[in-house]
């Protein structure tokens, strides 16, 4: 879960709420009582955060699989 | 699972047993990886492991009484694998490698062997191995004992010498013509030697008698322990010819009377048990099962020289024909044991170590989890071992240790909870009655797929049965059950058999063949009937008689959990016989049916592989497969088979748009169900539906290719509604401002969904939705 991973297009996100874009940030990302730290945008005033389709389905699914058996 | 149940379930794996032939060896040569080792040409492996059983190869190769042979499996498809004329190619055609093995620190014990035929040399020659000082006494001027008795041209002298040369390597003393009973007395031996083995050979039979008599005077021969050829006398040991008729002697088993006698004088020395683990040695029967029934029957292979024995195109032409005996029966049927590699006895170890490790990768939770629990398994084993009890078992422990993936069988769990909702489940006696006779228990999955089948089935059995016939609408508790969730499944079990007290204990009509199953083990104080064996009875409706198409034949497929229930299988059977349709047998049928792919939760535990369950099904016959299970036809007809449910024939239902029918997908199951329970209600209890959620008013425009997508990602509509629910309502979303559209996010329980979409014309279109289980911590950062 890198940044490349997460920051295709950076600018083109707005959080409705806060009317503001989307800034890289550290987001603590967990499962199963293991936590990360992970570089995703997300809006700087209240927190929300985008997870891309390709972060979610791939490299989430994985680091879930490797959590759930260990 | 612990460490005692674990090798009781390995010991019924007989795969690794030994074939047969290794087994009826009294030294077990193992003919089978010497075969394969021939078969591919490479005889030095060959002699390897040939030599590694046989002292005296060269010998043994040429006058072995193979007793191998005679229990060969080859023998049931064509004549017995020529395993002695093998054994001796392979020494004839591998480099000549003689290795003694490292011999051990010399011991300060002394060992005298009395007899220099082969079974004292075998004894001789291991003790020396493993350090012994051995003095061997023949009373001939030669050693070899009757071994001479062969002719030249069966057995030639240079080939015993060349195997008696490895004495010397092992360092023995050979002291020729002196007579052990004549020139010195056993006293005078057991006096100076700390052990003694008697082996004494002869020219002819009279004279093994006459010696053995002699020479062991003092001894009774009868009274030698067959286990650990311990003679009564302390410190004297006997076997070889001395032990066995004339007509009964064999070379082979000499040799594995000296080696077994070389194991009990080392464990004398060692002052260790001379009994303790002794299994295994010298001849016996394997429990390996092998079926030969499909192996082309193949004639030995002939030698151009018999006197030259094979050569090596012979040699791997005859090799070739060892059948390579192994069981994998159950292997060979289940696509789910042959997807990972190996075989129950590994299995087992795999699953009882993925149970007991505290930290560290659980590699077996797939194995485990992908399991249809069906049983064809222990169908097909010679000792009854079924995978589907090991891993439902391991279900239950990971689950109680809190170790199941909470992805692995989530979605159905739900499924289940959704069916026993306010939503979809309904428990009445018959309309305008307060008693119920029967009650008519469809199951959450035909609801599901089709329920239109559920309220003509109710209606018909209203119809023809008196004494009330309730309805009662909900899922059994099979997720629960096959996910190891006892709790769940022990509550759910609960509600029903309350429900089912309350509507005064009738007999319950089952449609779907996993209910029946279920109520069968987990509620036998109920009286259960398959729906098909109340049909078989009752008769069929109108329409479904005398049916003009229905002339064509029909493969069909019955539902593994109804494996041993034969009257169910007869049933449905009647029924299609009544409807005129021809049947056709699967080769796995009946008692041996093979699951759909859904048993056990395969499907979502490993889709990948239910998928192939499901292509190798289908693929079993070019007819039209009949399913008298909803989940059954489902999933073999998403393999793109056309399947029909009986329930289609019995309400003649046209054919060809019934056998094609995909079954529906997950939102739309979900709403066959609501709908179901509203429809039922309104027309026979004349009630209106319980109000909808407030989020299923929100309109959803998805295309095909998209709903294909959010099937295979386990996504509903009502999942996606909820997030436009929440996002609108809050006003949390994004926006993308070069696309203009939106992204929303809402987590109802485990699973965060994601959804992408714009609004237009009274109706939300929705471009994309995807999911994930890590969690996302959004607190505020300013």
């Amino acid at each position: 879960m890198n940044e490349q991973d997460a920051a295709p297009t950076e600018t083109d996100w707005l959080c409705t709420k806060c009317e503001l874009p989307l800034e890289m940030g550290k987001v603590n990302v967990g499962y199963l009582g293991s936590m990360f730290p992970v570089d995703l945008l997300r809006c700087r005033r209240c927190g929300q955060v985008f997870i891309p389709e390709e972060l979610a389905m791939g490299k989430m699914v994985e680091v879930e699989k490797l959590l759930e058996d260990k | 699972m612990d460490q005692e149940e674990l090798g009781k379930l390995e010991a019924r794996c007989i795969q690794e047993q030994p074939a047969a032939c290794a087994a009826a060896c009294p030294v077990h040569v193992d003919a089978r990886a010497l075969s394969a080792a021939v078969a591919k040409g490479d005889f030095a492996s060959a002699a390897k492991i040939f030599r590694k059983s046989v002292p005296f190869p060269g010998i043994i190769s040429r006058i072995c009484d193979h007793p191998c042979e005679a229990v060969c499996k080859r023998r049931e498809a064509g004549e017995a694998v020529s395993i002695r004329a093998i054994e001796k190619a392979c020494l004839d055609w591998a480099e000549d490698f003689r290795d003694t093995g490292i011999p051990l620190s010399k011991k300060d014990k002394r060992v005298a062997v009395a007899g220099g035929g082969l079974s004292g040399l075998t004894a001789a020659f291991d003790l020396a191995r493993k350090g012994y000082s051995v003095e061997v006494f023949e009373k001939e001027a030669r050693l070899g004992g009757s071994l001479f008795r062969f002719s030249e041209n069966d057995l030639p002298h240079d080939i015993v010498e060349a195997d008696f040369k490895v004495l010397e390597k092992v360092g023995i003393t050979v002291k020729l013509n002196v007579s052990v009973g004549d020139d010195i007395s056993l006293d005078e031996i057991c006096e100076e030697f700390d052990a003694v083995y008697l082996a004494p050979g002869g020219e002819s039979d009279e004279e093994t008698r006459g010696r053995g008599n002699r020479l062991t005077k003092a001894l009774r021969i009868d009274l030698i322990d067959p286990l650990t050829l311990a003679a009564t006398t302390p410190k004297v040991f006997a076997g070889g010819s001395i032990r066995r008729p004339p007509e009964r002697r064999s070379p082979i088993e000499s040799i594995s009377d000296g080696r077994r006698a070389a194991i009990s004088i080392d464990r004398y020395l060692q002052n260790v048990s001379l009994t303790a683990s002794r299994i295994g040695e010298g001849p016996y029967e394997t429990r390996l099962f092998t079926r030969t029934e499909e192996i082309e029957p193949l004639p030995e292979t002939s030698m151009a020289d018999a006197d030259r024995g094979y050569s090596m195109e012979e040699a791997i032409l005859e090799a070739r024909r060892c059948i390579q005996c192994q069981c994998l029966e159950c292997v060979k049927v289940c696509e789910y044991l042959n997807s990972f590699g190996s075989y129950p006895k590994k299995y087992v170890r795999q699953i009882y170590n993925n149970l007991s490790i505290v930290m560290g990768h659980r590699h077996a939770n797939k194995l485990i989890n992908s399991c249809s629990l069906c049983g064809l398994c222990r169908e097909v084993c010679p000792d009854d071992l079924h995978m589907g009890l090991v891993c439902r078992k391991a279900r239950e422990i990971m689950v109680k240790q809190g170790r199941m993936p909470p992805s692995a069988h989530d979605f159905p769990i739900r499924d289940m909870l959704f069916s026993n909702s306010e939503k979809c489940a309904l428990a009445r006696p018959q309309p305008g009655t307060e008693t119920s006779s029967h009650l008519f228990f469809p199951g959450c999955q035909l609801c599901a797929s089709s329920p239109e089948h559920v309220r003509k089935t109710y209606s018909l059995l209203c119809e023809k049965l008196s004494g009330g016939v309730g309805l009662m609408l909900r899922c059994c508790g099979a997720p629960a059950e096959w996910s190891g969730r006892v709790d769940l499944f022990s509550d759910s079990l609960s509600d029903v058999k309350l429900l089912w007290d309350q509507m005064g204990r009738p007999q319950i009509i089952l449609a779907c063949s996993t209910c029946y199953e279920i109520f069968r083990t987990h509620l036998p104080e109920a009286e259960i009937v398959s729906l098909w064996e109340v049909l078989d009875l009752l008769g069929l409706p109108e329409p479904a008689q005398n049916d003009p198409v229905a002339s064509r034949v029909l493969a069909i497929h019955d539902a593994c959990s109804t494996r041993h229930e034969k009257h169910i299988h007869e049933s449905v059977r009647n029924i299609l016989r009544r409807i005129g349709f021809k049947m056709e047998e699967l080769p796995l049928s009946r008692e041996k049916s093979e699951c759909c792919g859904y048993g056990g939760l395969m499907f979502f535990a490993n889709p990948e592989l239910a998928r192939n369950v499901i292509n190798k099904r289908i693929r079993q016959s070019e007819a039209d497969f009949l399913a008298y299970c909803a989940m059954c036809r489902d999933y073999l007809a998403s393999g793109g088979k056309r399947t029909l449910h009986l329930l289609d024939l019995v309400f003649g239902a046209p054919i060809d748009s019934a056998a094609q029918r995909r079954g529906p997908g997950y939102t739309l199951r979900h709403e066959n169900r609501v709908r179901l329970k509203n429809m039922l209600l309104k027309e026979l209890w004349g009630e209106s539906a319980a109000g909808e959620e407030y989020y299923g008013m929100i309109r959803l425009s998805i295309s095909d290719e998209l709903r294909e997508l959010l099937e295979k990602r386990q996504v509903l509509d009502s999942d996606i509604q909820q997030v436009i629910d929440f996002a609108e309502r809050s006003n949390t979303k994004l926006l993308n401002r070069r696309t203009g559209r939106f992204l929303a996010h809402y987590k109802p329980a485990a699973v965060t969904y994601w959804v992408e979409y714009t609004f237009s014309d009274g109706e939300f279109v929705i471009h994309n939705a995807y999911t994930h289980r890590m969690e996302i911590s959004e607190e505020a950062k300013l």
